[in-house]
């Protein structure tokens, strides 16, 4: 007798918990159903059924959205993330091997001032590196963006690779050190092909975030023809505004390399984002 | 972790003997680096700080604080952020009984996951203009309470002053809840089996038992989380608050924030001293937060050394 109820009571929940995670899902899906959907539609059809199929599937949007500048600003955001993610990379994974390797004074202290500045606002630095730009006629190149984007994705991955560098066993190293290999040569021949799952998430996780960054890219790049598809698209929305399936098609465009990403490498964005937290080493 | 602990112990070791070529060694490594950084953050935030004191070259004090500090604009954004942070709650509340229901489900977790995390990985600007889209007066949200029988529901989401804040902080919840939901998640599934098992036996039920067992057991992810959701509700909205009003904090000054006040302050009205003033004022409200995160992250690595 006990027992039936307590099974009732497991089957409730199930139910319960199958009706709110759907719930949840559908919620989180919705979205990007409708900026896909909608991407094929036409301006009427959007309007009248937002939720509907696509019954006569119409290329309009593409085609509108792709003249433009879009193909500029999509080369761009490849360009601009690409030199980015790859020169944090060897920075972060250089200045981490000397921080997990050589202890110092202070180490600590400043490990922990960089995991800090991750959460100082990109807005206080936005004014002094505009100054800084109009008088180094650095305004619309995408050299300094890149470097600015180092910067600011310098911190965290630094943080994560230490935690990373010192988790390996010290008896793997010192078979190094005793063939004589220089700390450089350890460095590259043992460390680093060690290291391929954790790079790999920090390039993902890296590639989210500067391909998705507006605040820096549309202040930095003025020009029309330098923006990122981020900046572009933003723009779109308001010269478009009367012909949302352009706009639907432009975000779709932008959205996809991303979900791409996403679906491929899910492994190691999960792993990215848990590695800031305190237990997710 | 036991690995950890015995390799920086016998680094320490040879640190005792050479010191100093210790240290110079870690300078080279870091040096490329710490030059991007100084250059980034050390660089920009003292140019700030001077900056916030001058006017056109001269020496004021504390003035342009004195002007930012008593223009309504600007305590409006502040009183946002700070209406914002109401969300942080909500957030956890959220992603810790979406982890659970994850954990508890076998089939179908995974796809259940990816769906979940979506939201986290679409860019802000993206989901910033369909959600424009969804809550316009015509839009879909309000056509879909319609065809319900909910009309009495249906509002100017975005053109409401009075709710128009509210609409914008649940897009950004529903951005946001999945990276709890991942955080929390990976931190459940890590926890020892025998944590649960006193409650089984126990008979206790499903929430009973998530919420006086697994609550506490992963408690220092969910206040990591919290100050992370509370770092982006002071000075991470700029995105979404720049597509969803056009670049205006509109409807009036209903979704004014601070760093878009900056902005605006800096780029439109051309007083960059102003902007410098208000943004030492969010540089402090940031710090505040940062050494909340500081010591958060202290406690976690004084705690994998003492275990």
């Amino acid at each position: 007798m006990k027992k039936k109820s307590g099974v009732q009571r497991s089957k409730l929940e199930a139910t319960f918990r199958y009706l709110l995670l759907t719930f949840v899902a559908v919620t989180a899906l919705i979205p990007a159903y409708i900026i896909f959907a909608g991407s094929f539609k036409t301006q009427g059809e959007f309007l009248r059924s937002p939720f509907g199929l696509p019954l006569s599937p119409s290329f309009s949007g593409y085609r509108a959205a792709w003249t433009d500048n879009f193909p500029n600003w999509l080369a761009n955001s490849f360009l601009i993330v690409t030199g980015a993610v790859i020169v944090t990379e060897v920075l972060a994974a250089l200045a981490a091997w000397g921080f997990a390797r050589f202890p110092f004074k202070g180490r600590e202290t400043i490990l922990g001032i960089m995991v800090s500045l991750m959460v100082v606002p990109p807005v206080v630095l936005l004014i002094p590196l505009f100054q800084l730009g109009v008088e180094l006629t650095l305004i619309s190149t995408l050299r300094l963006v890149i470097l600015i984007y180092v910067g600011l994705m310098l911190p965290f991955s630094i943080y994560m690779l230490t935690n990373f560098f010192k988790s390996i066993p010290e008896s793997i190293l010192e078979s190094a050190s005793i063939d004589g290999a220089s700390s450089f040569k350890t460095f590259k021949s043992i460390v680093l092909p060690l290291s391929g799952a954790p790079l790999a998430t920090l390039a993902v996780v890296n590639l989210l975030w500067a391909w998705n960054e507006l605040l820096l890219a549309l202040v930095f790049l003025q020009n029309n023809e330098k923006k990122t598809l981020m900046v572009g698209i933003t723009g779109f929305q308001s010269r478009y505004s009367l012909d949302i399936p352009t706009v639907m098609a432009g975000m779709s465009i932008a959205t996809l390399p991303l979900v791409i990403a996403y679906l491929f490498g899910q492994r190691f964005f999960i792993a990215g984002l848990t590695a800031g937290s305190t237990k997710g080493e | 972790m036991k690995l950890t602990r015995g390799k920086s112990e016998a680094v320490g070791v040879v640190s005792r003997q050479r010191p100093a070529r210790s240290s110079r060694e870690a300078l080279i490594w870091i040096a490329p680096a710490a030059f991007v950084i100084l250059f980034i953050f050390g660089y920009s935030v003292i140019t700030v700080l001077i900056q916030s004191f001058r006017y056109d070259g001269d020496w004021v004090g504390f003035e342009n604080f004195s002007i930012v500090i008593t223009d309504p604009i600007f305590l409006t954004a502040l009183k946002h952020n700070g209406l914002l942070l109401l969300a942080v709650p909500v957030l956890i509340t959220l992603a810790f009984i979406i982890a659970i229901a994850l954990f508890e489900t076998r089939r179908g977790m995974r796809f259940y996951r990816s769906a979940v995390f979506l939201p986290y990985v679409l860019p802000i600007p993206v989901v910033a203009v369909v959600f424009g889209q969804i809550y316009q007066l015509h839009g879909a949200l309000n056509l879909f309470l319609k065809s319900i029988g909910l009309d009495f529901l249906a509002k100017d989401w975005l053109g409401d002053p009075a709710i128009a804040l509210g609409t914008m902080s649940s897009v950004i919840i529903w951005k946001e809840v999945g990276f709890g939901v991942i955080l929390m998640l990976a931190h459940i599934i890590s926890l020892p089996n025998e944590t649960y098992e006193a409650a089984r036996i126990d008979g206790a039920g499903f929430w009973r038992t998530h919420f006086s067992i697994t609550r506490p057991a992963i408690l220092n992810t969910i206040v990591f989380y919290g100050v992370i959701e509370a770092i982006t509700m002071v000075s991470w909205v700029f995105n979404y608050v720049y597509v969803m009003s056009n670049g205006l904090g509109g409807p009036g000054n209903a979704t004014m924030v601070s760093e878009l006040y900056i902005y605006r302050s800096a780029f439109q009205n051309k007083a960059p001293e102003l902007a410098a003033a208000a943004a030492v004022f969010l540089f402090i409200a940031t710090l505040v937060l940062m050494i909340a995160f500081f010591r958060i992250q202290r406690r976690s690595i004084a705690g994998t050394f003492n275990k």
